[in-house]
């Protein structure tokens, strides 16, 4: 994993609750044995029609969306599934940080071992982004702060393990994988 | 903390079991390590796990405590009589073949296709007596909540923590905060775990459990079967808890006794000893309890896309303008757009296309029972699917004549498998198809692009399967 400080980018609004990883990516994109490309699956019922043309009427698929990396949607992002399929599908898409009011339990692990960094906000500061999309935003990982459009920061919460991972570009394996004596100690005993 | 005083404090279920697998205390700067006794495999989320492997030339430290079957990818059509299976593409039968070679390649315990114990994982384990009371069980699936029906701390996980698991038996964790459903009253005749799962989830929300582990106690849960306890804890993911837990009693050891890998005679009373020790101590305390009455509650059935949008089946479809705060109207009004359903109108009556029983939620014998009791004699006026959850369940099914009992109904009876719970195997709906379905998720297009599900019983689902609509299952079964 590159290593993250920073993430700065006009964002993109989906302003609906209860996004779940079935949107995120439904469930006939997971026939896969890899994790390359599945960007192009990304919000596939929301953003193609019945014969794969894009709607022009989703965010995603607008001009301003193009290049955007911080995507703001409503309370309780990633619900559902276990499939880290989204967090693979959210990155191949070029997406950085998700900003909501709360991130479900397991798309927010899945996301921080993908470099996508799940950004829980206060319902006020979470409602000025909801107001501005394509705001210019600037995510700090280090002060975990995002910079909100009216220049007023707000912070959000980041495990100090999970965001040590996210500045030095390392993953979790390294530090269990480094605990191979406490293990085999544990089931000594057990 | 002593270990002294670790046994003087009062604790709960949850903490019992987490405490005793800490390998490493968590601290400010990084999480628990935490041991897993149990990691179970399917087809979907673990080939890139073992890539993984491969890459950094690692091997699974513990084959004895994986263990993996196929289910989401596989065929509920009968094996051709040439010996291929009829998968639905090549994606799907290539995912197959990926775990078979990676079984094969790392030593892992594959009931794959063909198998006689292949199944649901989440039949398939408990079946296996794999899992057990007070363990940490773990799989690639957030539907592994169900094995918490036995009293273990079970919790579905990505692809990188399932890699994480097989080359180190442990994962890093955050403790969760702990929270009671404490479920009084009992339930009345025709009304099921289901339901009763449902209506705790339509009360605290889809997102109301996040950052917990549920522990389901109160005089409803321990009169539920281990069938019913599986249903309850196997939807805590439907309200945001990774985990949901019951306390072992004389119901989870009488079922638990005499399956393949649960240990036998002297050593199983030995089991039992320590089993006995793990329910929550008098004077321990949740982060937060809430409590539900099932005097009254009535058959279930969700008129929306998220599980927390259920209602009575008596009841009527909400209507959004009741709603105050816009974000929830908009999230109603979204949902009634998709079901195309019309506010104030009742449920019942409610057009159904296709009606689906199995899933790892309610795909047991005991549900199939269920189901099999409403459509005994009558026949259905919708396309309905039934799979066991397994082969082990279809066998028991079978025996005692419920696959007779479908068959003469006009029902298809498939072979075990996820099948239309999430549409990876081409049982899928048509866009715009109602289906009324036993299984967990009723997502927009979660069982097929444009689909529509009603979330409801076994019983509900089979009464909607004979009547073309939703009905009342209790106005079609005696007593």
């Amino acid at each position: 994993m590159e290593p993250i400080r920073t993430i700065e980018s006009r964002t993109v609004v989906i302003p609906r609750e209860n996004i779940d990883t079935d949107q995120i990516i439904p469930g006939r994109f997971l026939k896969v044995t890899d994790k390359q490309g599945l960007g192009k699956a990304l919000f596939s019922d929301w953003r193609y029609d019945a014969d794969g043309k894009p709607r022009p009427e989703f965010v995603l698929n607008r001009p301003e969306a193009q290049g955007c990396t911080v995507l703001v949607a409503g309370d309780n992002f990633g619900c559902g599934s276990s499939r880290e399929h989204a967090p693979w599908a959210l990155v191949d898409a070029g997406i950085r940080a998700v900003v909501s009011t709360r991130v479900a339990d397991i798309f927010r692990n899945n996301a921080l071992k993908n470099g996508l960094v799940p950004v829980v906000l206060d319902p006020a500061s979470h409602a000025k982004l909801l107001a501005a999309p394509g705001a210019k935003v600037r995510i700090d990982i280090s002060s975990q702060t995002v910079t909100l459009p009216d220049g007023t920061t707000a912070s959000f919460p980041l495990d100090g393990f999970a965001k040590y991972c996210l500045l030095n570009g390392v993953d979790e394996l390294g530090f269990l994988l480094s605990q191979e004596e406490a293990i085999a100690a544990f089931e000594s005993k057990v | 903390m002593t270990a002294a005083t670790e046994a003087r404090r009062a604790r709960t279920l949850f903490e019992k079991v987490w405490d005793a697998h800490v390998v490493r205390a968590e601290t400010p700067e990084t999480p628990a390590v935490l041991y897993v006794d149990l990691h179970l495999m399917h087809e979907v989320t673990s080939p890139q796990a073992f890539s993984m492997l491969r890459e950094r030339g690692l091997q699974v430290r513990r084959r004895d405590r994986t263990l993996a079957t196929t289910d989401h990818s596989t065929p509920t059509l009968p094996r051709l009589p040439d010996g291929r299976w009829p998968f639905f593409d090549a994606q799907n039968a290539a995912q197959v073949a990926q775990i078979e070679r990676n079984a094969r390649d790392f030593g892992v315990e594959l009931h794959g296709l063909g198998d006689p114990q292949q199944g649901v994982v989440h039949v398939f384990g408990p079946e296996m007596g794999a899992t057990q009371p007070g363990m940490t069980v773990v799989c690639g699936d957030s539907h592994t909540a169900t094995h918490g029906a036995f009293g273990a701390l079970a919790f579905g996980i990505g692809t990188s923590e399932v890699g994480h698991v097989l080359a180190t038996q442990c994962l890093l964790q955050r403790k969760p905060r702990s929270l009671a459903i404490r479920v009084d009253g009992a339930l009345q005749p025709g009304v099921t775990a289901k339901d009763l799962i449902l209506a705790i989830i339509a009360q605290i929300g889809v997102g109301g459990g996040t950052g917990h582990v549920m522990e389901f106690t109160g005089p409803a849960v321990r009169a539920l079967t281990m069938e019913g306890r599986m249903t309850l804890c196997n939807m805590a993911i439907e309200g945001g808890a990774r985990a949901g837990m019951i306390a072992p009693d004389d119901t989870t050891f009488q079922w638990l006794a005499g399956k393949p890998r649960v240990p036998k005679g002297a050593a199983f009373d030995a089991a039992v000893a320590r089993w006995r020790a793990l329910p929550t101590d008098a004077g321990a305390t949740y982060d937060r309890e809430v409590t539900v009455d099932v005097s009254r509650l009535e058959p279930m059935v969700t008129f929306g896309t998220n599980p927390a949008q259920g209602i009575p089946v008596t009841g009527r479809i909400p209507e959004p303008g009741a709603e105050k705060d816009p974000a929830a109207r908009a999230t109603l009004e979204s949902a009634l757009r998709y079901m195309a359903l019309t506010p104030g109108e009742p449920i019942l009556g409610q057009r159904v296309d296709v009606v689906f029983v199995g899933s790892c939620t309610n795909g047991r014998l005991e549900d199939l029972r269920e189901a099999a009791k409403v459509m005994r004699g009558r026949k259905v006026k919708t396309r309905t699917l039934v799979v066991a959850g397994s082969h082990a369940v279809k066998q028991a099914a079978e025996a005692e004549g419920l696959d007779r009992i479908f068959r003469e109904a006009g029902a298809e009876w498939r072979e075990p498998g996820c099948s239309m719970c999430l549409a990876m195997n081409g049982d899928m709906l048509e866009p715009g198809q109602y289906c009324v379905s036993t299984s967990n998720r009723n997502f927009e297009g979660r069982q097929g692009p444009g689909g529509r599900t009603l979330l409801a019983s076994p019983a509900t689902a089979a009464a909607a399967a004979v009547s073309g609509a939703v009905a009342d299952p209790r106005r079609l079964v005696e007593g």
